[in-house]
């Protein structure tokens, strides 16, 4: 089966000025197949979040090569760029990045606009289905002020599926929420990652967090520190269900 | 991604902001509406100019007793006693081309009747005026020509003069007023006039025959001026020309001498100030554009504020596929609709407000196509110019530098 993703000696070099460069990845090699849960541990500054954008198509790698679905990716137009971050990614974000002011229907129908999907019943329903499977079905028309930080993160969530891309990325999506909504959070991806099949690579550097994905990359120093499987996962599912229990 | 719906994009995004939009599309509506106003009361101005001088008769010719030499010294005007009534019978009999004759000689005095007292100037003519200036009697009847015969103490008054000795509407003929002491019978009332071209009021005057101020009021022989009224269709410069050949024949002018009089036709002085008119509606417009780049710049100013404010908003619009394009148009396409609502609605109110002035002030004002597209086509080219760059500074961003942007 052809990986989702797969990096060879992937290296990006920083220039902050003069003669001073920050060597932020130094060689990752890395496979990813379908249908994986991998989250990406280390602590700040060691290159994880640079190799996130590397694979969001948000910045470029200073050399090796990033093959996406059996594409390179690496050296694609800057036009084509867009494409690949609008039909085969989907990306979630630490701090939501919602329009504000804007409908929670609106923020997901983003994506499909950017598309080019001109039939607007059909961004509607999309929007409405995308909404309905993170559970907010009912909140269609809030806006981000109206909703809490896990409705926010749940809105943002809709919108990267909306396009169903095959590949999931989250940068930190739990840094802004507490403990019950992050395990909620985790949730959501659990259950997109089982019933969907969809592949999703998570950084966080909460350790507890990492153990609900299945594979578990740890970075240092701009190099893969260790690649280990997940011995016992957690599931969100069931310790939802535990404080539900423990609150009634 | 289709246009429409980046416009679509770029409403919503203004929208999301109504009151800095509003603030923005301000300028632009002050500017453009201050273009309207400006030209549409500069036009106005002078189309009411010109009507009134076509009201004063566009065939005139008006020779006036002009600055004569003695020896090295310029005489003022009316120091010339050398035009006299025997010329104007001349020009009537010589020149061809020519409907009436008037000579004309005025003075000022103080006009007493039994029910007022007012100083106005009395113009003295034959009894072609009407005819001449176009100007007919509303009450009574103008004086004959048997009148200026016998220098007959009779006047025909204007209707200011009517109104400040009579009172308004008053029908005063046949009654008795005093002009330098002596008794004139009122014959008639002319018809309102209104202001001349230089704004004297043209009905705050009476007229005797010329005769009656030669010999009752002034003591001279000499007229101050002949008044011409050319038929149609014959070019007012052939008449003027003959006029002056005539008058240096019959003053016996040496060829080296200047002319002891003046020719002027209604026309020079309409070019006159047709052209004082322009040059004051260009001023005017010429304010008025600076007003509207400073609204095109302030629309700039609020893009490029707004660029660096919706940096994260570019990064993620980014992120989830728009490309460069796509911001490029959104921002160029926002700085449009800002500029040409504005500029629309600025149309409307300097329509408005040019109605407004016209009604309440009474200043003629007209609006013209001209001012209309003009002004729009500069909002809209406003916000090409002035949208371009900051649009273009949002689109170069990089995707990653954007998200990162604090």
């Amino acid at each position: 089966m052809t990986p989702v993703v797969s990096v060879c000696d992937l290296r990006k070099t920083y220039d902050i000025g003069g003669e001073v460069q920050v060597h932020a990845l130094q060689g990752v090699t890395l496979e990813i197949a379908p249908g994986e849960f991998v989250t990406l541990t280390g602590p700040s500054g060691s290159g994880k979040s640079t190799f996130m954008h590397l694979l969001g198509c948000l910045d470029r790698p200073t050399s090796g090569t990033y093959v996406l679905n059996g594409r390179d990716v690496s050296s694609l137009p800057k036009r084509e760029l867009s494409r690949v971050r609008n039909r085969e990614l989907g990306f979630v974000f630490q701090g939501f990045n919602l329009l504000p002011r804007t409908s929670a229907l609106e923020n997901v129908e983003l994506p499909l606009l950017y598309a080019g999907l001109k039939n607007a019943r059909e961004r509607h329903e999309r929007a409405v289905a995308a909404l309905a499977s993170v559970g907010l079905g009912d909140r269609l028309h809030h806006h981000p002020n109206q909703l809490s930080g896990g409705q926010q993160q749940r809105v943002a969530i809709a919108r990267a599926l909306v396009n169903n891309p095959r590949l999931l990325l989250a940068d930190e999506p739990t840094g802004n929420l507490d403990t019950r909504t992050s395990i909620d959070v985790m949730g959501i991806f659990q259950r997109l990652n089982e019933e969907r099949d969809l592949t999703i690579v998570l950084v966080t550097h909460e350790a507890d967090i990492a153990e609900y994905g299945t594979r578990i990359v740890a970075f240092r120093d701009g190099r893969v520190k260790s690649d280990t499987p997940v011995a016992t996962r957690r599931q969100a599912a069931i310790e939802i269900a535990r404080f539900r229990d423990a609150a009634a | 991604m289709s246009f429409a719906t980046i416009v679509v994009i770029a409403i919503k995004a203004l929208r999301r902001n109504a009151m800095r939009t509003a603030l923005t599309a301000l300028g632009m509506i002050i500017g453009v509406a201050a273009v309207i106003v400006m030209v549409a009361i500069g036009t106005g101005a002078r189309s009411s100019i010109e009507t009134q001088i076509r009201s004063a008769g566009s065939n005139i010719v008006q020779v006036n007793a002009g600055s004569g030499r003695f020896g090295p010294v310029r005489q003022g005007q009316g120091a010339v006693t050398t035009l006299t009534d025997q010329d104007a019978t001349a020009i009537a009999e010589d020149v061809s081309g020519i409907r009436y004759v008037s000579p004309t000689i005025n003075t000022r005095s103080q006009i007493v009747a039994e029910t007022g007292n007012w100083n106005t100037q009395v113009q003295g003519t034959n009894a072609d005026l009407p005819a001449i200036r176009s100007w007919p009697v509303q009450t009574g009847s103008f004086f004959t020509p048997q009148d200026v015969t016998v220098a007959a103490k009779v006047v025909v008054l204007g209707s200011t003069v009517r109104d400040q000795l009579f009172g308004e509407g008053v029908d005063p003929v046949g009654q008795t007023v005093r002009i330098n002491n002596q008794p004139f019978r009122v014959l008639g009332v002319l018809t309102t006039k209104g202001q001349a071209a230089f704004g004297q009021d043209q009905d705050d005057a009476v007229f005797t025959p010329y005769t009656t101020v030669q010999k009752k009021m002034l003591g001279v022989q000499h007229v101050t001026g002949i008044l011409i009224s050319a038929q149609d269709n014959v070019p007012l410069d052939t008449v003027s020309t003959q006029v002056a050949s005539l008058l240096r024949d019959r003053h016996r002018l040496d060829p080296a001498d200047d002319d002891d009089f003046m020719v002027r036709t209604q026309e020079e002085m309409a070019t006159v100030l047709t052209s004082t008119t322009t040059t004051m509606t260009w001023l005017l417009a010429g304010i008025a554009a600076v007003s509207l780049l400073v609204g095109g710049i302030g629309i700039m100013n609020i893009m490029l504020v707004s660029v660096t404010e919706r940096t994260r908003e570019i990064g993620l619009r980014l992120s989830i596929g728009a490309r460069d394009l796509d911001v490029l148009t959104q921002f160029l396409v926002e700085a449009i609709v800002l500029s040409v609502a504005g500029g629309v609605i600025g149309i409307l109110l300097g329509i408005g407000f040019a109605l407004g002035v016209s009604r309440v002030a009474h200043w003629a004002t007209d609006v013209t196509i001209q001012s209309v597209v003009l002004s729009f086509a500069v909002a809209a080219a406003t916000g090409i110019f002035f949208g371009y760059y900051p649009a273009r500074k949002a689109a170069s961003l990089d995707p990653i530098d954007a998200l990162r942007y604090e």
